[in-house]
């Protein structure tokens, strides 16, 4: 009979246990680091060479070659997500036509709740030139703490392969002037 | 003793199947959204089958018009999309994606319509947190539920399932799907459907 208890006792921490530990995943802190989120390598040629990633399986964010990452958590399902798209775009081309920023800044984006179908309609939708990656599963949404979309969060790779986290807000950017400010502060550190 | 040993493993699986979410609340709703939880996936019995003619329906809609299936007819295909209750999590982005995805509805000559079994008030001030919907939005509220139980997908509690039909233009059901309501439906086996039901499959 105690036997058995202690078999019950245990088998109910087991199961208590992820409950609790979902319980604590707060959002990305600025100055703190991203957790370990790994996302598939695209099969796309020119996305590879966009992050500077070759190969198949999985990467992490600060493996991107780059100084500045800009990681948008969206949905397609989310009607902020869609209004703020062409917005993003347009920060995406800004960042491209600058000489001074696109080989050091990056950005993706990560559709939680997604399946890839749904990813491929909201990028082919709004013409989205930059990677975006599906998250159909939540895994990451739950990394993140469950962040409501859209979610932006600014990452600076140092040259030693470690990160910082510099922005990480909830909501779209604002103005994408003062954003690009900030990338640049941070690309002279 | 016994019975409460016994009781242990039904409480962790209880609380081990709580345990997180399976979505992903837009900013646009603020903090306005009330999560019910987790609840039993499908709580109903269908009462419509593949293959036979749709029940009509007549329901009340946000532009002030009664909407009928019978008015598409000959004309478009119809997909219904029942969800369960305004404000909650799942039922805030289905529609709002179902609202970019016009393409892919209309690539198939058909027509959405959104159900819920809230009353219009409530629906006018939720789904204009969405943006303006291309499609209309029907209200299932007087009597409560009438034409989500005629379909069989009211939940004992009163709400309706998250359930997806596709009507063809001769009005025959080709594609009936009660999901598991705590988790939006795959767009693309939808899509799919529709596609079969546009080419008479």
């Amino acid at each position: 009979m105690k036997k058995l208890c202690i078999i019950w006792t245990i088998l109910a921490c087991l199961l208590i246990l992820p409950a609790f530990l979902e319980a604590e995943v707060t959002p990305p802190i600025e100055g703190g680091k991203l957790p370990d989120i790994r996302l598939a390598i695209p099969a796309d040629a020119g996305y590879q060479t966009y992050l500077g990633i070759k190969g198949d399986g999985a990467f992490s964010l600060p493996q991107i070659k780059a100084s500045v990452v800009i990681v948008e958590i969206f949905s397609m399902y989310c009607p902020h997500c869609q209004r703020e798209a062409p917005s993003i775009n347009d920060l995406f081309s800004k960042i491209q036509q600058s000489k001074k920023l696109n080989d050091k800044v990056k950005l993706v984006g990560i559709g939680v709740g997604n399946s890839l179908y749904e990813v491929e309609y909201f990028k082919k939708t709004y013409s989205i030139q930059f990677p975006l990656f599906s998250d159909g599963e939540f895994i990451v949404h739950k990394q993140l703490g469950e962040v409501r979309t859209p979610y932006f969060i600014g990452i600076k790779i140092h040259k030693d392969g470690s990160h910082k986290i510099f922005y990480s807000k909830l909501g779209g950017i604002a103005d994408n002037a003062s954003f690009l400010k900030l990338i640049q502060t941070q690309l002279t550190k | 003793m016994q019975s409460f040993l016994k009781t242990i493993p039904a409480i962790a699986i209880l609380i081990l199947l709580t345990s997180g979410s399976a979505f992903a609340l837009s900013d646009a709703y603020k903090e306005n959204i009330y999560n019910p939880g987790q609840l039993k996936p499908v709580d109903s019995t269908l009462k419509v089958k593949v293959g036979e003619p749709a029940p009509e329906l007549t329901l009340p809609s946000l532009s002030g018009e009664a909407i009928s299936l019978r008015q598409f007819a000959g004309k478009k295909n119809v997909v219904i999309s029942y969800v369960p209750a305004a404000w909650t999590p799942i039922c805030s982005d289905q529609w709002p994606g179902y609202n970019l995805a016009k393409g892919l509805f209309e690539a198939h000559d058909a027509i959405l319509l959104g159900i819920t079994v809230d009353n219009l008030p409530t629906l006018y001030s939720w789904t204009r947190q969405m943006g303006t919907l291309w499609f209309p939005v029907l209200s299932d509220f007087w009597p409560h539920g009438a034409v989500a139980d005629k379909f069989g997908v009211l939940r004992s509690d009163g709400i309706a399932e998250r359930a997806l039909f596709i009507i063809d233009k001769a009005g025959i059901l080709r594609y009936a799907k009660v999901g598991d309501i705590n988790r939006r439906p795959d767009l693309e086996e939808l899509i799919n459907a529709l596609k079969k039901a546009n080419n008479g499959k």
